[in-house]
């Protein structure tokens, strides 16, 4: 509809293990620049196979067997596991400043300076400026935004989010996801978002992929898919959805 | 014999870190309290000090008037049973579920040996699972049946209190639906006193009748299901239910 010119586009990706167990089946969607598209789908539907082979990054295990992937930008990715991502090795800064380094062209002296004001963005502690802290002195919520910096660093034409906040608690997701959303509003990237959890998903994207089994059941705006989905699949995850009352406004 | 748990005055310390800060809580009978908190709150800890996993440096856990202490008598730890987030890791690869359910049957002395198997077979029907599962090994079942094995095997010795620490958080939406409904079924056909642990505020609202919030090792609030989730009494039970992402309407 309103992908004319996509930035991103994946036409009938196959993708098996090398004994050719099909994993994923005929998967087409298309990302328009500054779009956000959401990848739903419960475990072992290939979402993240899908974003995976975006960027190159299958398990040696399995092949491409079918398909075309065009991306017209750089692709950057945002993984599940903050923790798991970083170098614990090496302090967050310089991790940082590294990527910063080899993807801006700029000399190792402004790459620190670029590592520090970005953290600062993502409401990293000031301190890192003078101390800089191993990965492992931070919180799960703190590392994700480390590795949210890292993404941004490559100045992304589109981010790639494989459950960014699966692995947080609900406060500090809800501070991520709004990070990334005023990012987002700020640079222009455009975003494919994975995730297992369909209220995130209708909250960040515009558009939604339902995927079961290795194929999309039921794509199309946000609205109209948790609206009057066609599919029962989708309705299926929907009502699994657990509600919550709504909450009385305070008095304050 | 139906006797309502206390928590009283429980401080658990590792090295110099305070895990628990004089926690009380009662678990009222026959009722499900839901424990809210996120990482690192001290949830799993005091569920951990209620089985005598944990022994606490203050306090004590009551069971009515009886004092569950350091060391527990096989009576005293049958009474409470535990079911834990990652079932893969709570059922033994190398035995069957015959075995796995068989064992906690004649440990406890809940039938003859003669009777176990067909005491399992029963078990199993509660759980939902075909009695065809008693002679295969966990590995060849998906999470959300070993789940239910493993819940199988935490009701097989009859207890009063179920303590469930996240059982359904490393499941699939949809499966996740179906064992809180098994728990709520096996709850009331069992009489059963459950505290259930989630830091997933939708599980929460589906299963309790009473809400717990914890936060960095203290208890902060304690309400009715339908007061938590819509009128909490604290700043951050208010923070929690704000953060929580809902679909659109």
């Amino acid at each position: 509809m309103k992908a004319v010119d996509p930035i991103l586009k994946v036409e009938n990706l196959s993708l098996t293990t090398i004994d050719h167990k099909p994993l994923v089946n005929d998967v087409s969607l298309s990302v328009g620049s500054g779009e956000s598209l959401g990848l739903v789908g419960e475990s072992g539907s290939g979402k993240s196979l899908t974003l995976r082979s975006i960027l190159g990054l299958l398990p040696s295990s399995i092949r491409q067997a079918g398909g075309k992937i065009t991306a017209n930008g750089k692709c950057a990715m945002v993984f599940q596991d903050p923790i798991g991502s970083l170098d614990p090795l090496s302090p967050i800064v310089s991790q940082l400043a590294e990527v910063v380094y080899y993807n801006q062209n700029v000399s190792r002296k402004a790459a620190r300076t670029i590592a520090v004001d970005l953290l600062q963005m993502l409401g990293l502690p000031e301190s890192l400026k003078h101390k800089d802290r191993y990965p492992r002195q931070l919180s799960g919520g703190q590392c994700q935004r480390v590795v949210i910096a890292m993404a941004l660093a490559r100045k992304p034409d589109i981010l790639l989010c494989d459950e960014p906040t699966t692995a947080l608690d609900v406060t500090v997701q809800k501070q991520i996801l709004d990070t990334i959303t005023n990012l987002q509003k700020e640079l222009g990237f455009a975003m494919v978002f994975v995730t297992h959890n369909l209220a995130v998903a209708s909250a960040m994207c515009g558009r939604l992929c339902v995927m079961k089994e290795g194929r999309i059941v039921e794509q199309g705006d946000t609205m109209q898919v948790v609206g009057h989905s066609k599919d029962p699949y989708t309705r299926m995850l929907i009502d699994a959805v657990l509600p919550l009352p709504s909450l009385e406004r305070r008095a304050e | 014999m139906e006797q309502s748990l206390h928590v009283e005055n429980v401080t658990v310390t590792y090295g110099g870190f305070t895990a628990l800060k004089q926690i009380h809580l009662e678990l009222p009978v026959q009722t499900t309290l839901g424990l809210v908190g996120e990482s690192g709150s001290g949830k799993s800890t005091l569920a951990r000090v209620i089985a005598g996993l944990i022994t606490p440096a203050e306090g004590r856990v009551m069971l009515g008037s009886e004092e569950l202490g350091k060391r527990r008598s096989r009576q005293q730890r049958k009474m409470i049973q535990m079911v834990f987030q990652n079932p893969d890791s709570s059922l033994n690869p190398k035995h069957t579920i015959k075995q796995i359910i068989g064992e906690a049957l004649l440990f406890h002395k809940i039938v003859d040996r003669s009777q176990v198997e067909n005491r399992c077979r029963e078990l199993l029907r509660m759980v939902h699972l075909d009695e065809h599962a008693l002679n295969r090994y966990p590995h060849e079942f998906s999470g959300g049946q070993r789940q239910r094995i493993a819940i199988a095997r935490a009701i097989s010795v009859e207890p009063s209190i179920l303590i469930a620490d996240e059982p359904t958080s490393a499941l699939d939406v949809s499966v996740q639906k179906s064992v809180l409904e098994l728990l709520s079924k096996l709850k009331s056909e069992l009489k059963l006193t459950m505290l259930f642990i989630s830091h997933d505020l939708g599980v929460i609202n589906a299963i309790s009748d009473t809400v717990a919030v914890m936060r960095k090792g203290e208890l902060v609030e304690v309400s009715s299901k339908e007061q938590f989730f819509t009128r909490p009494e604290t700043d951050y039970g208010y923070e929690l239910l704000s953060a929580v992402p809902r679909m659109p309407l």
